[in-house]
């Protein structure tokens, strides 16, 4: 399956060559997605110490939850809509971009993550909400998302360099494959 | 006071020109300076919400300000040695840049401010300041910060 058609589709909408061409735009676009790092991330990452119990640990886990969460949320759709609009600006190299793609992976995995710990320990929290150093299963969720966050941070900062591009050729038959790469037999772009 | 010539000694450092000449280092550095962004995102923001009466309000400000102060200063550490190695790699771009005067002098302000004003107010123990002093301190602090990133930020977009 590949959604090459879409994105070059998206690429030759109005509103996409509009804010790719835009002198201010893009980077206020490209500055409120980094700066709402600092709401969402910071607070995860806060979140994700607390569950590691090396901050806030006299806070219980519950009430961290219910007075943080909302930030977090309002971050994160800010996020979504940054970085959807940011993609909409550059569709196709994006689209082909093996951090781009990694990021996304690791997107994902940071959502199921989330879903794994709401629907296990987090069930139980009445066990452990007031412990200074939360179970075993908490604590690994904890440390599961700092790493893709992390891992999704960096690839996102990498989707700005243009080594692994599609028509950087040759690349390694690797590279072209994981982004998506369209070359002929001869490996030309 | 004309400081070109010290920024134009930093551009011919070693650890500058291997930056420099690395098609990668300053990618990677990079990362690190906006992972520890995150993590001086959180610290500030845990503490200046709850001194706008938001967030984790149920706790002492003084517990708070504790908890977030050691990750407030590792990340500082973080931010400040990635960015000077960042800096070191094109200080004669810097030196022109009106966003990186900006994010300097807000830096400047915004630490001086956070190990001060702001550290003392948190400290100071239940009902010694007043709440409309605690909700100036902490947009004070945010404005402050703001004007950091946002100027950290439009270093990279100005030619």
């Amino acid at each position: 399956m590949t959604l090459l058609p879409f994105v070059q589709w998206l690429a030759g909408t109005p509103g996409s060559t509009a804010l790719h061409e835009s002198t201010y735009a893009y980077p206020l676009v490209e500055s409120a997605h980094v700066l709402t790092l600092c709401v969402f991330l910071g607070l995860a990452v806060m979140w994700d110490l607390r569950l590691l119990g090396m901050t806030l640990t006299n806070v219980p886990m519950s009430q961290l939850k219910e007075r943080l969460g909302p930030w977090m949320t309002g971050g994160f759709i800010v996020m979504v809509i940054t970085g959807a609009m940011l993609f909409y600006a550059i569709p196709v190299r994006s689209y082909q971009s093996i951090w781009f793609r990694m990021k996304a992976v690791a997107l994902v995995l940071a959502g199921l993550n989330a879903v794994v710990f709401h629907r296990t320990i987090d069930r139980r929290i009445e066990e452990w909400d007031k412990d200074p150093v939360p179970p075993r299963a908490a604590r690994l969720a904890g440390v599961r998302s700092l790493v893709l966050w992390t891992i999704i941070v960096v690839a996102g900062r990498m989707i700005a360099y243009n080594w692994f591009d599609c028509d950087k050729q040759p690349q390694s038959a690797l590279v072209n494959t994981l982004a998506g790469c369209v070359v002929d037999v001869h490996g030309a772009p | 006071m004309n400081l070109l010539p010290y920024f134009q000694w930093v551009s011919e450092t070693p650890v500058g020109q291997a930056i420099t000449r690395s098609s990668w280092l300053f990618a990677v550095i990079e990362s690190v300076h906006l992972l520890a962004l995150a993590v001086i995102g959180g610290a500030v923001l845990v503490l200046d919400l709850r001194l706008l009466g938001l967030g984790l309000r149920d706790q002492p400000i003084e517990r708070v300000a504790r908890d977030a102060h050691p990750w407030l200063v590792g990340s500082l550490i973080v931010m400040i040695v990635s960015g000077v190695l960042l800096f070191s790699s094109e200080p004669i771009k810097c030196y022109y840049s009106t966003p990186f005067w900006v994010k300097m002098s807000s830096l400047a302000l915004a630490m001086i401010f956070a190990f001060t004003v702001r550290k003392n107010v948190a400290l100071a123990g239940e009902g010694r300041v007043r709440p409309v002093w605690l909700k100036v301190v902490a947009i004070v602090s945010l404005t402050l910060w703001l004007g950091v990133g946002a100027g950290g930020r439009w270093i990279g977009f100005s030619a």
